[in-house]
């Protein structure tokens, strides 16, 4: 059930950081000195923090997602699996994330 | 709709402290949800005091022991005292499960009873579940046929009789429904998952000749679509059934005999 909920949260929350994508090709679309306002926002360290925890909780729902993909075949259901399952949403989530954010962001 | 906080009149106060059985060496402590709709009065926690050495090794042996010894009025279903029958199912430390199979020893601390989740409550530890058992009359678990009855039984071969595995053996306790927030929040027009396992049981039977008005009957946004795969029944059944995967076949026959 905590899996379940956080599928649901990261689903909310994911609403709110598309919003924050949509603000941000708005001002670039607006022009560039907008696009400087939103661009300091977005790199300061609380702007990084939330972007990180945003594409964190995409990722999470992504890999929930396909968890209940693989569900919806009635497969990896028994006892066991399914904590495994979780487990690798859980983790994976955050590892990739971890990557993302090496390859595109800390070591570009 | 949900409902996240109980009702002012709803939400259970501390109860009373039954006194200790007197020269009683190895003690355990209950907590125990009371209420009694005679009296005009919130839900209570009691507290009672089991001794280990005068009981049997079950968390149901401690509560019929409070009910002999201690508090006659305490009110609960049982039967059979051996995980068959289904009655005393309720909340024991935060999971449903049968008190019959669940010992004593598998927690420490207080043992905490409550009776089924978000079902109206009868007296005690005693649920409604009238709605229950019409959603499972609802699915019609009987053979249903259209030729002609044999002279002798209707025939199954081993490995189609080998597929009511897992299904068959639905003691009809409730607690996974209860257990289901999906359950919870539309128990009215979701059919739950121990009557949903048991409308696989009947649509996976090779003798059943009514598949296909079975899955009509259950093409719905309610019936069978309100379970979001949250596997709680799954993990509470007492007798080690799997009622979310049970559910997950059935969405796949929707969808197969769509694309057939």
């Amino acid at each position: 059930m905590v899996m379940s909920i956080a599928h649901r949260a990261t689903g909310i929350a994911n609403y709110a950081g598309s919003a924050l994508l949509v603000l941000w090709l708005a001002a670039a679309a607006w022009g560039q000195e907008p696009l400087n306002v939103v661009n300091a926002i977005y790199g300061s360290w609380f702007g990084q923090l939330v972007l990180f925890l945003y594409s964190w909780s995409l990722i999470h729902h992504m890999l929930g997602g396909l968890k209940h993909f693989v569900w919806d075949f009635a497969e990896m259901m028994e006892p066991g699996q399914r904590e495994m399952l979780s487990w690798a949403t859980l983790v994976g989530s955050v590892v990739l994330t971890l990557l993302v954010w090496t390859i595109f962001v800390w070591v570009r | 709709m949900a409902e996240l906080i109980l009702s002012k009149a709803d939400r259970p106060a501390k109860g009373k402290t039954w006194p200790k059985p007197a020269s009683a060496k190895r003690l355990r402590e209950y907590h125990i949800y009371r209420y009694d709709p005679d009296q005009n009065a919130n839900p209570r926690i009691d507290t009672y005091f089991v001794d280990l050495d005068d009981c049997g090794p079950m968390i149901l042996d401690g509560l019929l022991w409070i009910k002999n010894k201690v508090d006659p009025t305490l009110t609960l279903r049982r039967s059979c005292r051996e995980g068959i029958c289904g009655s005393c199912s309720m909340n024991i430390n935060g999971l449903n499960t049968l008190a019959c199979t669940k010992g004593m020893d598998d927690s420490t601390g207080p043992i905490k009873i409550y009776p089924l989740p978000h079902m109206p409550v009868v007296k005690d530890l005693v649920p409604d579940l009238s709605n229950f058992y019409a959603q499972h009359r609802a699915i019609e678990p009987w053979l249903k046929t259209t030729s002609p009855t044999p002279k002798t039984e209707w025939l199954q071969s081993v490995p189609e009789r080998a597929k009511l595995d897992g299904l068959y053996e639905c003691i009809l306790c409730a607690c996974c429904s209860t257990s289901c927030p999906s359950y919870w929040w539309n128990g009215e027009k979701y059919l739950g998952p121990a009557a949903l396992l048991q409308a696989y049981r009947w649509l996976i039977d090779s003798r059943d000749e009514t598949q296909s008005e079975r899955l009509d009957d259950l093409e719905d946004p309610f019936k069978l679509y309100r379970c979001h795969t949250i596997m709680n029944c799954a993990k509470v059944c007492p007798k080690g059934l799997n009622p979310a995967k049970a559910i997950a076949e059935i969405k796949k026959m929707m969808v197969e005999r769509k694309a057939a």
